[in-house]
Parts: C-alpha cells; structure tokens; sequence
C-alpha cells in the first residue's frame, strides 16, 4: 500500500464535517482559567531558584572568576562557571553552542552569561551574583555588520575563514559565509529592461517578543538522568544538543515541555537550560530558571539586521527583466543566521529567469541571533517589494497587475531548483484585487501600499502515536511544540478520518522519552507535518477496526467498509448486520486483541508554498513623522484552512508583529557596546491602540500532497508587511523609506529632504 | 534589599519621624511604579520604604473656594475619573492620563509622577502650566513652592532631606481660560515622551490672550517653564504669527539630549510643532469657555 | 536580615496569612508562596499586564504592588474569575472567538477587559483598545481579543 507520503488521498469532492470549522480549541479552557502550566509555573519539593550572572562589556577576555565569597554566602547551595561545562573546541556546532549557554575564553556580547547561582531564594542569589569577582580585559568591539567587515575591525573568533570564496583566504575575518545564487544571465536581462531601479536597504535586528521569558526547572539525580521541564519549540532538539554539550546520553535526557507562551522562532534553541541543569548537578537539588525580561533582551536571540542593495529591470509592459540583489546578514556573535532562506526566497513567487544574489554573513559583539517568522526574509523582502512598487510607478502600472503580469505559477522551477507543484499566488493576488479594501478609494491624507510575500513551508521529521481507549475515545501523543493552538487542528484532522466528533479526540504533548524524534516547530511544519501523521496513524486504526470487525462478523476483510466513525457491511450480500462503532470494537477486542494503537515516524515531504499579499493605508504626520496604520488586510493561501479562526489569527499576528517592526521595533546599542532599550517600555511593540482590526481573506488552494490540502501559515504573515507599509509610506509621503525601522525621526528626515 | 524595611505611616508626623530615623536611608513611595521598578533594578537600596499613601491628606481631593487641592498620592485613574476636575483643568488630566497604562495609573500620582524627577515625565509639564503650587512637609515644617521649582536635573528634587509633598493646588480657573497637555510618541501608548507640552491661557472678553504659562518636557534636564514662549502669546490674539513666535521661543529654549527616544534635532523641531498644537488646543477650550 | 512583614490578604475570596520581605512584590507572592500560577510576570516593570490583577476594585500590575501593602486588602486574580464551573462571559468569548492563541497574555487580558466592563459596560472599540494598551500580546495581532470584549460586553448587557 502507498504510504501517506507517495498518495495522500486527497480528495477536493470531500464532505468534511469537522475540517474547515471553528470548535473550541482544547487547550483554551486551561488557558482562560490560569491553569495552564507555562515554563515558569512547574515546581518541585525542594527546588532551589537559579540567577545569572552577565558581562557589562560587549568583548573582554574573561581572565578569572573568583566564585568564593557567593559559595560562602549562606542560602547558595551550587555556582557554576565555564568550567562546570565540558571543554568543546571553538568552531564546532557544539562548540558555539556551549559557548552560546556560558562565556569561555571570552564574554562576547553585552548580557553574555558569565556565572551562575542556585540558592533557597532568588534574593540570596541575586545577593550571591554581586560577590562574584570576574576580572575582565576589555577588548576592542564591533555592533554594526558593516564595521564588521571593514579590514581594522576587531577579530571576534580567530578560527573563522569566509566559506564560499571564489578564492579562498586563509585571513582571519568576521565574514562567516558568502554564497552566490543565480539563474539565468543577470546582465543580458539587465540590457533587456526598459527601466531599472537600484536601491540600498538596511534593517536594525528585533526581537521576537514573545511575553513569557525563557523558564524552566531541571532536576539531576546522581546516576546521570536529568529531567527538564520547560518552555520551548523544539524538546527533541533541546535534549539533543543538550546532550551534545553537556556530554551525557541523549536517553538519560528528559525534555518535558511545558506550554509555550510565545516562541516565533526564539524558542528554538536554548538558553538558561543548561546552566539550570548544572547548577542542580551541583547542587543535588531541582532549580528553576526564569529570565528576566532584561535579560531576554540582551541574552536571547535576536533577528538579524540587513544591509543590502537590490537592482531589477523590466520591460515598459510591466515584466521583469533581471533581479539581483547584494545581502549582507549579521548573525550576532555566531554563525548559524539561516541568511540562505533570503536569496532562496526574496524574488521566488515571481518566475524570473535572470537571478544574481550574492549574500554574506557576519559576526559581532551581540547575541547571536535565532529564528524568527521566515527566517532572514521579510526584511529582505521589505525591499525588493519597494523596488517593484518603484518600477510599477514608472511605467504606471497597477502594482497588483504587476505581481500577476510576473506571477510565478505550477511548473516553474525556482532558484532553490524545486519545481513549484500546483500553488495559490495568482488566485491570491486576484483575490487581493476583488477586496473591498482594494477597490476602495484612498482616504485624503493617506497613502497604500500592498506587497507579496512567499515562504517554502516545511515538513520534516514527526513521531506520532494514536490510542483507542475502550470506549472508543481517541488520544493522540505528539512531540511537535504547539506554539499557538495547533493541537486542536490536529485534533480536528484525526476527527475528520476517523468519522467522530472532535470531542472524542484528546491530545498529549510528549515528553522526549515518549515518542521518536520530533524536528522543531518551525517553518510552518507543524499542522502540516502532523497532520500528515495522524491521519496515517489515523489510517493504521481504521485498517484494525475494519479487520476486528470483519472477525467480530466472521466475513473476509473486503466485505467490510469503514464510514463515518462505524463499520458496516460493504453490501447487503456481506449479510445482516448492526454497523460497529469504534467504541463497540474496541470496548469487544480490546481484552482479546488488545489495545487498538498506532504509530508513525516518518521524514514528511510535499508541504506546498505558502503565498500572501498585503494591502495597508497608512496616515503620515508630516510635522512628526509618525505614521498610524489605519486600515489593513491579509489575503493568503492557506491551502485548506482545518480552523479558520486559527489561520486567521496567525495572518493577524503576523501582521502586527511586521506593523512593530515596520514602524518601532529596533535594538538600540551605545558607543559601549551594551544594548540600551532592554525592556517593553523602550523596545516598542505595537499595543492594542496601536493597531487597527486586521482583515482577512483564506484563499485556498489545495495542495493536493496533503489529505486535506493544507499548507503551513505560520510564516508568510510576517513576510510582506514592512514592505506593504514601507510602499504606503512611499505613496503618503512620495518617497519610499528604504531603513527599517520607519521610525518618526527617519520619516521627518524624509519628508523635509524630499524635495530637495 | 532584603534588609529594607517596609512602613505604612497613617499620619504626617509618624511619616516625618520614620524618614527623620532613618536620616537619608529613606525612600518615600506612593504608588510605586518608579519606586518598585528601581527596587527590583536595584538603582537605590534604602533601608526604609515609607509609603505615604495610607495619610489622608495625601489621599484627599476636593474643590475648595481658592481652586482644586489634589493629594500627592491620588491615584492617577482617581484624578481623571473626577469630571468636575476634569473640566476645570483637562490638560491636566491629559498630561495624567498619559502616566502608563490603566494599570500603572490605578497606583501612579502626581506627587509620584513629580519626585521621580524624570525629564519626560507626562504630568509634570501639565501641572507647570497650570500653576500648581506643592505643598511640601518635612523636619523643618511646612513650605509652599511652585511645582516648576521641584525638579532640579533627572532624577534629582529640590526637596530636602526627609521632605514630602503633601498636596497640590490649582488655582480657581478665570472665565475664557483652556488649558492642554500633549506628547509625541512613537506609539499611542505606554512610552516615554520624546516630547512633551503643556499650554494654559486665558483670553480677555475681546478673545485677547492675557495670561499664559507654557511648559515643555523631555527637552531639557527638567521640565521647563518658557516665559519667553507664553509672552509670544500674551497680548495676542493666538493668531498664527503668535503661534510661530511661541514655537521659536519653544525651539530656543529646548536644550535636549540625543539617546534611544530621540535625537536631539528631532527633538527640537517636534518641541515646537507639539508646543504649537497643545497652544491651539488649549485656545479652542479657552474660546468654548 | 529584617524581620518579615505579616501580611493577611483576602484572594478571591479566601484569607490567607503569609510573611512577605517587604521588597516582595504581590505578583511574587501570588506565583511563588500562594502558588496561584494563573497570573504571568512577563516584564516586572509595569510594561506588559500579564500580571494585571484587581486590588479593590482597582485594576494593577501586580509586579508594581508590595505583597505588604495588600495587607486586610481584596485582590482578585484569574483564578477567581469564573464562577464555579461557570465561566465568565468573557472567558466564554475568549474561547469561542480564538481570543487567544499562546495563552500567556490571556489571564492579564481577561482580568483588565473585566475591570473595564465593570465601569463601562458599553465601551467603543477605541475605548476597549486604549483600556487594554497595558497589556501586551504578540500571537494575536488583538484583533480576536478585542472583538471578544466586544462580544462579552454585549453579551453581558443584553442579560
């Protein structure tokens, strides 16, 4: 029999009962009481609480820690330094790593944990952080990439040599990585254009956001097992590289997750965990870590800042010639930005045929940075819209009808070498034409502006399990992080092909001891990924239903169907017989059969692009420079959205959170090198009087690949909204900003230059 | 921090004795949204929190034949839910309301809002405008000083050691008189103001200005009072040449400093353009009046 | 070290005793020595709500409240908010209308949208905006949490 992965079984003439309706999401009820248990709400007897201790300075060799006097402190029972962790070489994944969790040989950004406490309060540990004594040799630092690269700029790691060079350099440099992507011939396309417009960009890094600090508690016992419970998208991924650089077994490492209080991508790699499991090594107690929020500003990942140039061409009918782009990413104090995704996704959604990006990526004295919403692309798409919208202006195109003259559609085969199967961009663009919003008049004293966006979408490797209990209710173990509600379209789906009520289904989040090997929530995999699963899994208990019943009735297998959550003779030549819910099966064979139970692992492939467009009006204040967004609208393909309300709740926060870092959201660093607005107060994200209601239009198109259709949402909300602001920036004011933020100093700057 | 102590006197003279005892290791809380936040920041460690907010003078707001006495630690959501003040001095309320969130205003005062001595701090200029005196208690006894006088440089007060505010006064308003307090920040709420301005005017039957007081914030090391800018309007008809000459004597008055809120051109350029608005503002409510 | 304040706080309805360090902030007790998990410190300055709490009658941050200053005070938390096995309409539409998706925000946000029905029963949806600018979400956009409180408010006044 094909598996899931070769044949789907996907089916557009499906009579779906309980896929594409709104249920109340299971989790929800925990969440509006206060029960639910995020990463800082889990206790055990005994439990010691954990501070950190971290650098003032943004590069300085850590010559000694004097830890005596907070060990003497009464009420610190553990300290821990570098040298509790294991000796990894520089360089290394794990290297970085371990570096990342704890300072070895140098503190190398503003907030990088130097030491560490446990003791009975977290007063006494706070009291025991100022006894330490660590004695630092200021070195020379660099923030900006672009300092970075300059040929005086302080070298950061003496092992790095730029990968990817045409001529590789055995020169000790900042530059992690350069990569060239291309197709086609960039300059004959060049020659063929009517018009060209180049244009330089630059974005500052922003952070993630998510409310609930980094909290965990983590328990050792002496014979090596260490149980972890925390707040985190990836507790496969948690455990292993746990296991990577503390150098214990992966199977003595148990990650339970606790519920996520927002991630978007900075829950994805760990920070006080390590040191948490540490300190109760040492301390042969259970600790708990909980960042302060300062803390997560300027120890945890932020999302990288940009400079980079874009150059496209096209022909006065509006079709584009050559696109070429020059990125620079910087990744914080380690590699690993995942700056790749940007030249295989800033002009894919378009089928170009003449494509040069040359792309680098580089270090400096901060955090380094970490996931967030498509990865290392809006801020890059943030300027390839405003350069189409430029071309549109000039040969006096409607800026949509542009994106369609271009439209990427089924056959194409991008610059990553996928060819694209079927996929929604042209239905959502003419869905984005049809809005109201759209056929609006602009109000007096605004401007609009839409813009395009694309992400791949991910699968990846998912373990599921599913268990009939005798009555016939449903639970389904899943390793995946619900990062914002997926559980319950999860649910949905296995309701859906199991033929019951979505009540009957219950969802457990696993812990890693529990179920094979999860990736990270991330990418947009996960309703897709596991989804794919549980309707295997799905698959697997019905084949068990249909073969009991067929015993139960004493007929050959084939003589039985299963529809509609019940089996039934497949004719009336099978015979006369009661349909057998699953209840009735499992409650008859349970005791002779055992449970009914399935389980899947597999590397799940075919998640279909995800495509959006964004329409927004802004008002400019031409005295102030600040802008208020008035009206704004997501169209996106979502495939098949299994729960509405769900998909639209992801377009509208994605959207928002591209409206903070359109307008406010930067890190703000001093000549010293230290970051300057830790803290809500000055690291501005939209609040609720900021923003206004945020409509939404689900285009669907299926993507066959999948039972239900569906593709990930997740990322493409965030995708076009700096450059769908930025575009109605342009058409309010009549210059388009090309410096993320668009912050009201830069805009004035704008509006009084303009005509000049 | 874990040696602080933690005082809730119910009269002034207990207040007096416990910051007296504890000679400069005393830290005078209202609502404690500054003082808390510096606790736990560990800016300052005294050895003796004295909250104030259990004296009912502090607590006391009431409309008297000389104008409004407000307590120096009524509750900022208190101050703007009273509509009688509200309508007798709506800058004010705007400059309060502006004090964080609903939450951070069901604790924030005026009286906290002032002593925490912070360039941008939303009330202040508001209350300069409107030329509320504080009346302020301590060893020595009581004084009177005009709430310009009280902060001297961030963070830091003219009052003395062991002194508090107990009060604010605000004067009877004259008939055709308006006042307004209006900030720039990037978002609608919850942040600092890169700017700040409050206006009050009065206007004479023939709609001519004849008093006026302009203060503006985040501007300067304190909040300022521009004579110079009131006088651009006193005599006029704040008419549009006033109003530009206000926003020069504005602009030339302003002395700020470049950090992550705002550079320091900016700045001064948004001073007058926020100046010019809250005067036009405060004009209207004069007229209506 | 100085001696403990003794502080007896009525929480939801029930009186509890406890020794508090007078730096001890509310939020601090509630989570950690009364273990009422249900309010969230996201920011400990003030800046986020998510551990919005109401001291008599009046709506706070509990990270901005000394445990010793509820002492012989009222404080109701998320935990006191349905009634029984009833929820509140506005717990009900939060669930209903997906006004939430992490979850983290969501007890700040119920707790300061039903002080805000308290004192207006019929706000505008400009006036529910700028209630709730104290408290920060980052999943939802607001967009479902705003109509929600809508929804509860109507809800609320129609019974």
């Amino acid at each position: 029999m094909a598996t899931i992965l070769e044949d789907s079984k996907f089916d557009p003439q499906r009579d779906l009962k309980t896929v594409g309706s709104n249920p109340v999401k299971h989790d929800g009820l925990d969440k509006v009481t206060g029960r639910a248990k995020f990463g800082a709400d889990f206790f055990l007897p005994g439990m010691l609480f954990g501070r950190t201790l971290r650098s003032p300075h943004a590069h300085a060799i850590i010559k000694s820690i004097d830890i005596s006097e907070a060990e003497a402190l009464p009420g610190v029972k553990a300290v821990v330094t570098r040298d509790d962790f294991p000796d990894i070489d520089p360089g290394s994944v794990a290297g970085d790593m371990t570096r990342t969790a704890m300072a070895r040989e140098k503190a190398l950004f503003d907030g990088h944990p130097v030491a560490a406490v446990a003791a009975t309060s977290e007063a006494i540990a706070k009291r025991a952080l100022k006894l330490i004594k660590v004695d630092y040799e200021v070195l020379p630092h660099v923030i900006d990439p672009v300092d970075a690269m300059k040929p005086d700029a302080p070298i950061l790691h003496d092992h790095i040599r730029t990968k990817g060079l045409d001529e590789p350099s055995d020169a000790p440099t900042n530059v992690t990585e350069r990569m060239v992507s291309k197709m086609g011939d960039v300059e004959r396309g060049f020659a063929e254009a009517d018009v060209i417009v180049e244009r330089e960009f630059d974005s500052k890094p922003m952070h993630q956001g998510y409310i609930e600090p980094q909290g965990c508690v983590a328990e050792y016992s002496e014979d090596g097992q260490v149980e972890l419970w925390c707040s985190t998208q990836a507790p496969f991924v948690y455990r292993d590289r746990l296991s990577a650089i503390l150098k214990v077994d992966a199977a003595k490492i148990n990650v339970q997750q606790s519920e996520l209080g927002g991630g978007f991508g900075g829950k994805t790699g760990f920070y006080p965990e390590p040191i948490a499991i540490l300190l109760s090594k040492k301390a042969s107690r259970p600790v708990k870590m909980v960042l302060h929020r300062t803390e997560v500003f300027r120890g945890t990942g932020p999302v990288s800042g940009t400079n980079y140039k874009i150059k496209m061409g096209c022909t006065k009918d509006g079709r584009i010639t050559a696109a070429q782009g020059e990125l620079i990413f910087q990744t914080g104090i380690f590699t690993g930005s995942m700056y790749f995704n940007a030249p295989n996704a800033m002009f894919t959604r378009y089928d170009l045929e003449n494509v040069y990006i040359e792309s680098f990526e580089v270090i400096s004295n901060r955090p380094k940075v970490n996931s967030f919403r498509a990865p290392c692309v809006p801020q890059i798409v943030f300027g390839v819209e405003g350069v189409i919208d430029e071309l549109a202006r000039k040969i006096e195109m409607d800026p949509i009808d542009m994106r369609l003259k271009n439209a990427a559609t089924e056959g194409y085969t991008t610059i990553y070498g996928e060819t694209l199967g079927p996929i929604g961009f042209v239905e959502t663009l003419e869905a984005a034409k049809a809005t109201d919003h759209y056929q609006s008049p602009v109000k007096d004293g605004e401007g609009r502006g839409i813009a395009t966006g694309f992400w791949f979408n991910r699968g990846g490797e998912t373990s599921t399990s599913m268990n009939i209990a005798p009555d016939g209710s449903v639970t389904i173990i899943t390793g995946t992080a619900d990062v914002a509600g997926s559980r319950i379209s999860i649910a949905m789906m296995a309701a859906e092909e199991l033929g019951i009520d979505v009540d009957k289904v219950r969802i457990t989040m696993a812990d890693t001891n529990s179920l094979g090997f999860n990736r990270v929530t991330a990418g947009s995999r996960t309703t897709y990924s596991v989804g794919m699963t549980v309707v295997d899994n799905a698959r697997d208990c019905i084949s068990q239903f249909v073969k009991r019943a067929a015993e139960i009735w004493d007929v050959p297998e084939d003589a039985v169907i299963y529809e509609n959550g019940e089996c039934r003779p497949a004719s009336a030549n099978v015979g006369e017989f009661e349909p057998l819910s699953i209840a009735d099966i499992a409650k008859q064979t349970t005791m002779s059969h055992g449970a009914v139970t399935a389980s899947t692992s597999m590397n799940v492939t075919g998640a279909g692009p995800g495509f959006g467009l964004h329409i927004v009006d802004v008002k400019v204040d031409e005295e102030t420079g600040r802008t208020d967004v008035t009206r704004y609208t997501v169209i996106e393909d979502a495939g098949k959205a299994i729960h509405p309300l769900q998909v639209e709740g992801q377009y509208q926060g994605g959207a928002v959170q591209g409206i903070g870092w359109a307008l406010n959201e930067e890190y703000v660093y001093g000549e010293d090198g230290r970051l300057q607005n830790a803290g809500f107060l000055d690291y501005r994200m939209p609040v609720t009087s900021d923003v206004p209601m945020i409509d939404t239009v689900i285009v669907e198109v299926p993507n066959p690949r999948h039972p239900f259709g569906l593709r990930g949402v997740g990322e493409v909300p965030v995708v076009p909204t700096m450059a769908a602001i930025g575009n109605a920036i342009g058409d309010a004011i009549g210059v388009r900003p090309q410096s993320l933020p668009m912050s009201p100093p830069k805009l004035l700057d704008l509006i009084e230059n303009r005509d000049g | 921090m874990t040696d602080m102590r933690y005082e809730a006197p119910e009269t002034l003279d207990a207040a007096i004795a416990l910051l007296d005892d504890a000679s400069g290791g005393g830290k005078v809380m209202a609502g404690g949204t500054d003082v808390l936040v510096q606790l736990h920041a560990e800016i300052i460690e005294p050895e003796v929190l004295v909250d104030i907010k259990n004296i009912p003078d502090l607590k006391a707001m009431s409309q008297t034949e000389a104008g409004w006495l407000v307590g120096a630690a009524v509750s900022g959501m208190t101050i703007v839910d009273n509509a009688d003040f509200a309508t007798a001095w709506p800058g004010v309320c705007e400059g309060v309301a502006l004090i964080g969130s609903v939450q951070v205003k069901g604790r924030a005062s005026i009286g906290g809002n002032l002593c925490n001595a912070s360039p941008a701090a939303d009330s202040v200029p508001a209350i300069i405008a409107a030329g509320a005196v504080a009346k302020i208690i301590g060893p020595g006894g009581v004084r009177k000083e005009p709430v310009e006088n009280i902060v001297t440089g961030p963070g830091q007060t003219s009052l003395g050691d062991g002194e508090f505010i107990v009060s604010f006064s605000f004067p009877t308003r004259a008939p055709h008189s308006g006042d307004c307090y209006l900030r720039l920040t990037p978002r609608t709420e919850m942040d600092i103001a890169i700017v700040g301005a409050g206006v009050s005017l009065t206007l004479d039957d023939n709609g001519t200005c004849n008093a006026a007081r302009i203060s503006i914030g985040a501007v300067a090391p304190r909040p300022l009072l521009v004579e110079e800018a009131a006088n651009a309007l006193i005599g006029t008809k704040v008419d549009g040449t006033a109003l530009e000459n206000m926003v020069a004597a504005v602009r030339a008055a302003c002395d700020p400093i470049s950090d992550k809120r705002g550079t320091r051109e900016y700045r001064i350029k948004t001073a007058g353009v926020i100046a010019r608005r809250a005067a036009s503002k405060a004009l209207e409510r004069a007229r209506a009046n | 070290m100085a001696k403990k304040v003794h502080v007896t706080t009525t929480v939801n309805g029930d009186e509890y005793e406890y020794l508090a360090e007078a730096g001890q902030t509310l939020v601090d007790v509630l989570r950690n020595e009364l273990e009422l998990t249900g309010t969230k410190e996201g920011c400990s300055t003030g800046d986020c709500g998510a551990c919005s709490v109401i001291v008599d009658g009046e709506l706070v941050c509990s990270c901005l409240v000394l445990a010793a200053e509820t002492d012989g005070k009222s404080v109701e938390t998320i935990e006191g908010m349905a009634n029984g096995d009833e929820l509140h309409p506005l717990q009900r539409n939060f669930l209903e209308l997906n006004g939430l998706q992490c979850g983290i925000c969501t007890p700040g946000f119920l707790v300061a949208a039903k002080a805000l029905l308290e004192r207006n029963p019929d706000p505008t949806e400009t006036e529910a905006r700028f209630w709730l600018a104290g408290n920060l979400c980052r999943c939802t956009g607001y967009d479902k949490i705003v109509r929600s409180v809508m929804a509860a408010a109507e809800e609320m006044r129609g019974a």
